[in-house]
């Protein structure tokens, strides 16, 4: 069985996918992304599917499955670059990518990440208990 | 031709693991590109294809697919059979309900690939399985 390969680029993960996945192989990389998250603390996932020509309802439940794990282990999950062929057909197949955000190229993937970042770094402050309301 | 392909014959393929899914969709992909579908019509029969190819391994316990061109004197497609010899489907409408699933899925490869083709037909009993046929025309 192939494997698809995980870079760490930063505080990223990136998955560039490069072959037809065969389901096997998909639900390999979920584990290994899984595994990957925990090892490197990494905050965010970006998925490349620039070089998929289709995404089935397997790959579909597969991306899906990586954002809900992703979040579990506190990173951000972002798929890049599908085709709006590819687009166009899921729609009709029927399938809502559920919960995934989405970004034309692996650059703007980046940036968002690093937002969705920062905006929780904020919530996090916003959400500490206030020092001078707290004291009795 | 395409990549060694012979497409004046119909072109049969095992489906027997989830690699053999993989060849379905290269498969289809070659006949689409060579009877000259668009872009976005390969990409819906190659994903229909995937869909009941994979239905085909999971639910059929394996089969074969036979890829043809097709020609009405005005149009070229592509027309592809899965057949398996598995337990059938009984209650048809039911299983191209969305959402739909027997196997834990989504319930969207059957009734999707209905919608992602020009043509699609049916035979399924528990006697003989079930027999898909689907058909995509150029525009
Ligand atoms: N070749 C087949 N033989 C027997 N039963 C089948 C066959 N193909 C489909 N079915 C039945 O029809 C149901 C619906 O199929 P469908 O492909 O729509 O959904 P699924 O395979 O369960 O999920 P998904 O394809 O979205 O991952 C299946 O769960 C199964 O019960
Ligand atoms: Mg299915």
């Amino acid at each position: 069985m192939e494997r698809v390969p995980i870079l760490k680029i930063g505080d990223i993960l990136l998955v560039s996918i490069q072959l037809d996945m065969s389901d096997q192989t998909a639900v390999q990389l979920q584990e290994d992304l899984a595994e990957r998250i925990v090892a490197t603390g990494c905050h965010g996932v970006i998925i490349d599917i620039t070089a998929l020509d289709i995404v089935d309802s397997f790959v579909g439940r597969m991306l899906s499955t990586i954002a809900s794990i992703s979040r579990v282990l506190d990173a951000e999950t972002v798929v890049a670059g599908m085709r709006p062929a590819v687009a166009i057909t899921l729609v009709e197949l029927g399938l809502s990518l559920n919960g995934i955000r989405t970004a034309l190229n692996v650059e703007r993937g980046m940036e968002l990440i690093a937002a969705a970042r920062a905006d929780e770094l904020d919530h996090q402050l916003d959400d500490d208990p206030d020092v001078e309301t707290a004291t009795p | 031709m395409t990549a060694g392909i012979d497409l004046g014959h119909p072109q049969a393929q095992a489906i027997r693991s989830d690699e053999d899914v993989v060849r379905v969709r290269q498969l289809v992909r070659a006949v689409a590109v060579a009877v000259k579908l668009s872009l976005v019509d390969q990409t819906k029969v190659v994903t229909a294809a995937s869909e009941l190819a994979r239905n085909t391994l999971v639910y059929g316990g394996g089969g074969a697919v036979e890829v043809t061109i097709v020609d009405n004197g005005r149009r070229k497609g592509v027309r592809i059979v899965f057949a398996d010899s598995g337990p059938g489907i009984p209650d048809l409408d039911l299983a191209l309900t969305d959402g739909y699933t027997t196997g834990g899925g989504l319930g969207l490869g059957l009734s999707g690939a209905r919608r992602l083709v020009d043509e699609f037909g049916i035979e399924t009993s528990a006697a003989t399985g079930t027999r898909i046929t689907v058909t995509k025309w150029s525009r």
